[in-house]
């Protein structure tokens, strides 16, 4: 499965939640999708997806949190596993898309090309539901049956070391960061 | 275990007097009197990370949502947190307010702790990271407001280095 088909069946289940992605390809590809105000793609730290989403989902806990992961930033931060597991926030989906490579800094390969299983490390953690989804159309029922529950969801999606031809987005970090906080403010004065 | 409950009790009441809703923390010594407060304050959400790093992107998600929140943590913590306090909280603008417990220095009888206490202060300043030095009781309530104050405003991290003086009676 490529990454940008996997986005383009889940873009309607996530236009209007609040979504934190990593940086690279996967923040490019929504980024062409469509950004919306509620998008927020962290350009750098890697691994801090996941605690930031943790953060939003704990300050704000009537609304849902997408966090759009990668094997290479989550290898990096795998107690971020144990510490959402601790606190299972049922607001939170964590997808993580796996294509066992480090591809915007030159494909090297990640410890999931040799044989480490994040959904696995998930389950170990105490993650409440895993799943795990491989063609589009699974991944939109994941995450559209984790969207109607109430219950902390991890999905690891394999997806090819495939990205888009180009990085670039026309959005200065600063300002998704500002535009980002307003509509959350905005999503908070509806509580 | 010669931990002060009565200064720890006068920063917790500082903290929630800033209106903080969210503090993460990984355990250390003198620190242990302020993480039970935090876990036992039905008001207050503790948030035990398995490591500093994922403190920074919490409190980063807490301020983004319109959330107060503090970190605790040892002067260790902080080393180990550094990357993500350049590349999430400086590079961002993100505000955070972070107590640190300073180990290693004047009066520290534990070797292992001495080479992070005396590099705790020449990297804030590297790093440009206000720093305020709680010693005296009477000073806590006021230096923690003007702390979150300023990194509010400034949109930036602060320091508050937790002295020994403070926290610990011999």
């Amino acid at each position: 499965m490529l990454r940008a088909d996997a986005l383009g069946a889940i873009y309607p289940e996530l236009e209007d939640r609040i979504v934190v992605t990593i940086m690279g390809a996967v923040a490019a590809e929504l980024y062409t999708l469509g950004h919306r105000p509620g998008f927020f793609y962290l350009e750098h730290a890697m691994g801090l997806a996941s605690s930031l989403g943790l953060g939003i989902a704990l300050a704000l806990p009537r609304h849902k949190v997408v966090v759009i992961d990668g094997d290479g930033s989550l290898l990096m931060n795998l107690g971020a596993l144990s510490t959402l597991a601790r606190y299972r926030p049922g607001n939170l989906l964590h997808i993580v898309f796996d294509n066992e490579s480090l591809l915007s800094v030159g494909g090297f390969p990640t410890a999931t090309a040799t044989g480490t299983d994040l959904a696995g490390v998930a389950r170990a953690c105490g993650i409440p539901r895993v799943d795990e989804a491989d063609t589009p159309a699974q991944l939109q029922q994941a995450v559209v049956g984790a969207l109607a529950g109430e219950t902390l969801t991890t999905i690891v999606s394999k997806v090819e070391a495939i990205g888009p031809k180009s990085f670039h987005m026309d959005l200065p970090l600063l300002e998704n960061r500002f535009q980002f906080k307003r509509a959350l403010e905005a999503l908070r004065r509806q509580e | 275990m010669p931990v002060s409950v009565a200064n720890s009790q006068l920063i917790f009441d500082a903290l929630k007097a800033c209106d903080v809703k969210i503090i993460s923390a990984l355990p250390e010594t003198w620190l242990v009197h302020l993480i039970r407060m935090a876990d036992e304050d039905p008001e207050v959400t503790l948030v035990r990370v398995a490591k500093e790093e994922e403190a920074i992107g919490i409190s980063a998600g807490a301020h983004l949502a319109g959330v107060n929140s503090a970190l605790l943590m040892q002067n260790h913590g902080f080393l180990a947190a550094i990357n993500p306090i350049v590349s999430l909280a400086l590079l961002y603008k993100i505000p955070l307010l972070m107590l640190i417990s300073y180990r290693g220095h004047m009066g520290e009888r534990d070797p292992w702790q001495t080479q992070g206490g005396m590099v705790t202060e020449p990297l804030l300043q590297a790093l440009g990271i206000p720093i305020w030095r709680l010693r005296d009781p009477h000073d806590v309530a006021r230096r923690l407001s003007d702390a979150q104050t300023l990194a509010l405003a400034a949109l930036s991290p602060v320091a508050v280095l937790l002295t020994r003086e403070l926290m610990w009676e011999d």
